[in-house]
C-alpha cells in the first residue's frame, strides 16, 4: 500500500536515463576491482577541528577520575529520588524489578545503569501512559543493561547531550523511537536490542561523530535511520524484519541542514519486508516495505562490506526529495543524495517483488530482474565498485570509486570528549554579571533591585559576603522585592560575579 | 519609619515629575551613551550582548537544542546612541503615514511586544491580515514576518512602514516628516554623522538596533537550565517534561533556549470563521509544499500574547496546546491539501497533560529587560496612542483583512 509513496515520482524522471543509453549496450568485460587491498577511504571528519581518531571501544563519555556516590534503587524507589540528589560523577544502579516513571537527567555526568541479576533486568514500564522513559539533556551520561517496554514516546531520548554512552539496553513495543539521541556531539549506541518500534529503533539526529554499532533491530519501520547528521559509523548490526533497514536522511525543514560522511559498513541487512506500520504522514510512512538501506538526500554516504539480502523492494535505495512525496522541501538544504559511495557489499535475493515504479524505472536502461541497487533523482560525482555483481538502475554513470575500503576509518568517537566550555573566572563574572544582574540593578538608578553604588557602599571589601548574600538572599528593603536566589550559579561563579559587580564604575 | 517611607515615595514622584517636565520638550532629548542591560560597551564602542547560554556548546552553533545549549548567531554591535535613536522612533507616531500610529502600537511593551489582538488594526482602523508577532529575542532570528519573507530586521521594518493598511506611509512622506524634524536632524547627525541626509536606511538601522536589545533570557525557565531545579514546581517541572517529550513533540519546533527552531511550518491551524485560507509561506517561497506554512514562533514571553498563531484564532494557551492534541490536520479545510509538518500527529495528550504544559509555559516569562519607554519623542506626538486605539470604532470582526503584513 505504501510502496507506491516513496517511489511514486519515479516515472517522472524516466527521463534521466532515456536515451542516454541507447549506444552502450555492448557489453565490455566487467572490471573487478580487488577489494582486500588498495586504497582506503580516508573519512570526511576534519581531525584537525577536534582531537585525533582513535580506536574502536573506547569511551565517549569522559573519563571519571573520581567517582561520585554511587546511589542504589530497589523496586519501589523511584529512579527519579536518585536523580535529583545525584551529583556530576555519581552512579545510580538500579536492581532488577519493575518502575514505572519518566526519569529525566539535567545535569552532567550521571550514569543509570541497571544491575542484571542472573538474567533479570531493571525494567521501566510505561504501561502505555508515560511518555518517555529516559530524557536526558546532561553532557557525559550513560544508560545502560535496562529494559525499557510501553512507552508512548521514546525509550532513550537525548536533548543536545554531548558525550552520550547507550548500551546493552533491550526496548520491546516502545512508541515511536527506541533510542534517539538528538542534537548531539560524540555518542556511542551499541549492543542494544531494540523492536517494535512504530519509527526508528534507533535514531540519530541533527548530530556529530556518532558510533552506532552491534546492535540489533527489527519489527520496527525503520532500524537505524542517520538524519541531519555528520561523522557517523553505522557498523556491525543486525538488521531485520523491519519496513526499511537503515537509513541516512536529509530530513527537510529542520535547523540543521546537512548529513555528510557517514559510513554504513559490515552489517546484517536481511529481510526488512514488514508492513509499513509508521504514523500518517511520518517520513518514514512512505518507505517501501522490503527496503535494505534507504539513502535520501544525504551526501558522501558510504556502503561497505554488509550483507543484504531477502529484501523485496531493493538492497539499496536512493533518492533526492523530489522523488520522495512524503517530505517537504527546504530552500536551505539540498535535495540530492551527492557522493555516495558504494563499495563491496553482498547481495542476493532482493528486489524479487519490487514496486512496479522500480521495474518502470529499470525499463529505461532495457534492464529486467530483481534490483539490487535503485537510484532515483539527481546524484552528483557518487560512484561503485564492482557494479556487475548488483542488479542496478541509475547507477550506469557512476565513477568507480577511487578506494575499496573504509580501513583507515576506524571511528568518529573523540580523543578527548567534547569538554565544558572553559571561561577565564573574570569573564564569567562579567557574564553572570550583564546577563543577570544587570537586568535588575544599574549603577546608579532605581530599577527592580537597588542601585550598584549602593551594593558596593556596603560590600566593598566583602565579595565573599556578597557572593554568599546572593546565593541565599534574605529581604533587606520594604521598598523592593526580595530578589531570588542565585544558588545555581556555582561558589565560583557567584564569587566571580561578586568581584564584578563590586568592580564596575558604570 | 512610615515618614520615611512616604518621604521616598514623595521625592521619586517629583524626581519622575521633575523628568516629565525636563522631557517634555523635545528638543531636549539627548541619546544614551550607555548599552542597555545585559549588554557590554566595547572598546569600539558597540553595544555586546553577555549572557549564560555562551558558557555552552551547540551542534553546529545553531543554537538549538536541550537545556545547556549556546544560542545562534544574533545581531548586536550596535551603538548606545543608535539603539536608543531607535528606541525614540519605535514609539513615535510620525512614522504612520497620519501621525495616528507608531511601531509601538502593535508591539507594545506591556503586552509582550504584541498587541494582544488576534489580528493588528492598521493606519486605516482595519484589521491587518495576521497577528503582531512578540518582538523579544528578535535578535537571534534570520527570517520576518509570519510568511517568512524577510531576511533582516531592517528588511522587515519596511512593511509595516509602507503597507497601506499598516502605517500607511510613504518614502517620501516619511523622510520629509523626519528630516523636517529639527530635533530628528541632530539625532540622526550625531548617531550617523556622515550621512549627509536621513535616509530610510538610518531609520531601518536604527529601528534595528533598538529591537535587538530586547532581551528576555532570564525566566525562571532559564534559572532551571542553568542549574536551579528548585524554581520551578513539581507541575512545571511535569508539563516541562511533556513539553519536550516525543508524544507532545513540542520541543521539536519550539526548541529551546529560544523556543523556536527559526524554521517555516505547515501545522494547519485555522482560520478566523469567515476568512479566507491563509496560503503563508507558499507564496514566499513559490512553494506548494509550504502551502499555509508558517514561521515557528519563539514562546518566550507567550503568556503576555494572546491571542495565538498567525491569525490570533485561539485567545487562550489551553486552546493553543489543545489544537495540537485534535488530531493531525483536523482544522484543514476540506478543499485543501496541505503537506502537514510531520511532527504533527496525534499525541492523544490528556486535559492535565494540556494544562500542565500551559503552565510550563508560564516559566518563560521574563520583561526584566524592557526598556523605558520615552515620555516625550522628538515628534512631540503622543507615545504609544491608546487615545488612537480606544478611539477607533470602524473596525469591525467581519472586516476584510487584505493588508499584507503583520
Amino acid at each position: 500500500m505504501s510502496s507506491g509513496k516513496i517511489l511514486g515520482a519515479i516515472l517522472v524522471v524516466g527521463a534521466f536515463a532515456g536515451g542516454m543509453y541507447f549506444g552502450s549496450n555492448q557489453q565490455a568485460a566487467p572490471t573487478i576491482t580487488n577489494s582486500t587491498g588498495g586504497a582506503s577511504y580516508s573519512g570526511g571528519y576534519d581531525k584537525s577541528t577536534d582531537s585525533s581518531v582513535k580506536s574502536v571501544g573506547k569511551s565517549a563519555v569522559l573519563e571519571r577520575t573520581t567517582e561520585g556516590v554511587t546511589h542504589v534503587i530497589e523496586p519501589g524507589d523511584l529512579i527519579m529520588d536518585a536523580v535529583k540528589i545525584a551529583n556530576p560523577g555519581d552512579t545510580i544502579q538500579i536492581m532488577p524489578g519493575t518502575y514505572h516513571e519518566t526519569v529525566y537527567i539535567d545535569k552532567d555526568d550521571i550514569r543509570i545503569i541497571g544491575v542484571i541479576d542472573e538474567g533479570k533486568r531493571a525494567t521501566l514500564d510505561g504501561e502505555g501512559q508515560l511518555n518517555d522513559a529516559i530524557l536526558y539533556s546532561g553532557n557525559n551520561i550513560v544508560v545502560e543493561n535496562l529494559l525499557i517496554t510501553k512507552y508512548k514516546g521514546n525509550a532513550i531520548m537525548g536533548q543536545a547531550g554531548n558525550n552520550f554512552e547507550i548500551r546493552n539496553n533491550i526496548i520491546v513495543d516502545t512508541g515511536v523511537y527506541g533510542i534517539f539521541p538528538q542534537l548531539g556531539k560524540n555518542g556511542i549506541v551499541e549492543h542494544n536490542i531494540i523492536s517494535g518500534i512504530e519509527d526508528a529503533a534507533i535514531y540519530v539526529g541533527m548530530s556529530d561523530n556518532i558510533h552506532v554499532a552491534h546492535n540489533e533491530v527489527f519489527d520496527s519501520v525503520a532500524g537505524i535511520e542517520i538524519e541531519n547528521s555528520r561523522h557517523a559509523i553505522v557498523e556491525n548490526n543486525y538488521v531485520h524484519n523491519n519496513t526499511g533497514g537503515i537509513l541516512a536522511f536529509i530530513t527537510p525543514g529542520l535547523p540543521i541542514k546537512t548529513t555528510f560522511d557517514v559510513i554504513i559498513r559490515h552489517n546484517f541487512i536481511v529481510n526488512n519486508n514488514t508492513a509499513n506500520f509508521g504514523a500518517p504522514g511520518s517520513t518514514v510512512a512512505g518507505i517501501p516495505a522490503g527496503t535494505g538501506i534507504l539513502i535520501m538526500a544525504a551526501d558522501e554516504v558510504i556502503v561497505e562490506g554488509n550483507i543484504i539480502t531477502g529484501n523485496k523492494t531493493a538492497g539499496i535505495i536512493i533518492t533526492d526529495h523530489q522523488n520522495a512525496p512524503n517530505t517537504t522541501i527546504d530552500p536551505e538544504s539540498d535535495p540530492a543524495p551527492d557522493k555516495v559511495m558504494i563499495l563491496d557489499n553482498l547481495m542476493a535475493n532482493n528486489g524479487y517483488d519490487t514496486i512496479d515504479e522500480a521495474k518502470a524505472l529499470m525499463l529505461t536502461e532495457f534492464k529486467q530482474g530483481n534490483p539490487d541497487i535503485v537510484r532515483v533523482g539527481t546524484s552528483r560525482d557518487s560512484c561503485i565498485i564492482n557494479r556487475h555483481r548488483y542488479v542496478t538502475v541509475g547507477v550506469k554513470d557512476w565513477q568507480e570509486c577511487s578506494f575499496t575500503n573504509t580501513a583507515s576509518v576506524d571511528s568518529y568517537i573523540l580523543d578527548e570528549p567534547v569538554p565544558a566550555r572553559e571561561i577565564d573566572p573574570s569573564e564569567r563574572g562579567k557574564v553572570v554579571y550583564m546577563g543577570i544582574c544587570a537586568g535588575c540593578h544599574t549603577y546608579t538608578g532605581r530599577m527592580i533591585g537597588p542601585p550598584v553604588q549602593i551594593i558596593q557602599a556596603l560590600y566593598m571589601d566583602n565579595p565573599q559576603g556578597l557572593a554568599d548574600w546572593i546565593a541565599k538572599p534574605t529581604k533587606k528593603r520594604d521598598d523592593y522585592p526580595e530578589m531570588p536566589p542565585q544558588d545555581y550559579l556555582d561558589e565560583e561563579t557567584r564569587l566571580a560575579a561578586a568581584k564584578y559587580l563590586l568592580s564596575v564604575n558604570r | 519609619m512610615q515618614m520615611f517611607k512616604c518621604s521616598t515615595r514623595l521625592i521619586v514622584l517629583i524626581v519622575i515629575m521633575l523628568q516629565g517636565q525636563v522631557n517634555a520638550n523635545s528638543s531636549t532629548i539627548s541619546l544614551s551613551k550607555n548599552c542597555p542591560p545585559s549588554f557590554e560597551l566595547s572598546a569600539k564602542g558597540e553595544c555586546k550582548l553577555l549572557n549564560l547560554y555562551q558558557f555552552y556548546s551547540s551542534v553546529q552553533g545553531r543554537g538549538v537544542g536541550g537545556t545547556q545549549t549556546s544560542l545562534p548567531d544574533h545581531r548586536d554591535g550596535f551603538t548606545p546612541s543608535e539603539i536608543d535613536l531607535g528606541r525614540y522612533l519605535f514609539f513615535d507616531p510620525l512614522l504612520s503615514k497620519d501621525g495616528s500610529l507608531s511601531c509601538a502600537s502593535c508591539h507594545q511593551p506591556d503586552k509582550g511586544f504584541s498587541d494582544q489582538r488576534d489580528r493588528s488594526i492598521g493606519v486605516t482602523g482595519e484589521k491587518v491580515a495576521r497577528s503582531a508577532p512578540t518582538l523579544w529575542n528578535v535578535a537571534f532570528l534570520d527570517k520576518f514576518f509570519w510568511d517568512a519573507r524577510a531576511k533582516t530586521l531592517e528588511e522587515q521594518a519596511i512593511g509595516p512602514l509602507f503597507d497601506p493598511k499598516e502605517m500607511g506611509n510613504t518614502p517620501t512622506k516619511l523622510l520629509t516628516d523626519i528630516n523636517r524634524n529639527s530635533t530628528y536632524k541632530k539625532l540622526f547627525k550625531q548617531v550617523f554623522p556622515s550621512s549627509e541626509s536621513i535616509s530610510v536606511a538610518n531609520i531601518t538601522r536604527a529601528l534595528a538596533a533598538f529591537q535587538s536589545s530586547l532581551i528576555s533570557l532570564n525566566s525562571r525557565y532559564d534559572r532551571y537550565a542553568h542549574g536551579a531545579h528548585n524554581v520551578l514546581t513539581e507541575r512545571e517541572i511535569a508539563g516541562m517534561n511533556v513539553f519536550r517529550s516525543f508524544v507532545a513533540r513540542c520541543a521539536e519546533c519550539h526548541q529551546p533556549p529560544l523556543f523556536t527552531n527559526n524554521q517555516v511550518a505547515v501545522i494547519g491551524t485555522p482560520e478566523p470563521e469567515g476568512l479566507p485560507f491563509d496560503v503563508g509561506a507558499e507564496k514566499t517561497f513559490n512553494a506548494k509544499k509550504l502551502r499555509g506554512g508558517f514561521k515557528v514562533p519563539t514562546l518566550r514571553n507567550i503568556t503576555k500574547t494572546a491571542p495565538y498563531m498567525h491569525s490570533g484564532r485561539f485567545d487562550n494557551l489551553f486552546d493553543s496546546v489543545e489544537f495540537y492534541t485534535k488530531g493531525r490536520g483536523h482544522a484543514v479545510p476540506k478543499d485543501e491539501s496541505l503537506q502537514l509538518h510531520w511532527h504533527i500527529w496525534e499525541p492523544d495528550l490528556t486535559k492535565d497533560e494540556i494544562q500542565l504544559i500551559v503552565e510550563f509555559l508560564g516559566t518563560l516569562t521574563d520583561e526584566s529587560l524592557t526598556p523605558q519607554i520615552p515620555l516625550v519623542v522628538p515628534s512631540g506626538l503622543p507615545v504609544i496612542d491608546q487615545e488612537y486605539q480606544s478611539s477607533i470604532t470602524k473596525h469591525n470582526n467581519n472586516s476584510s483583512a487584505t493588508g499584507n503584513g503583520e
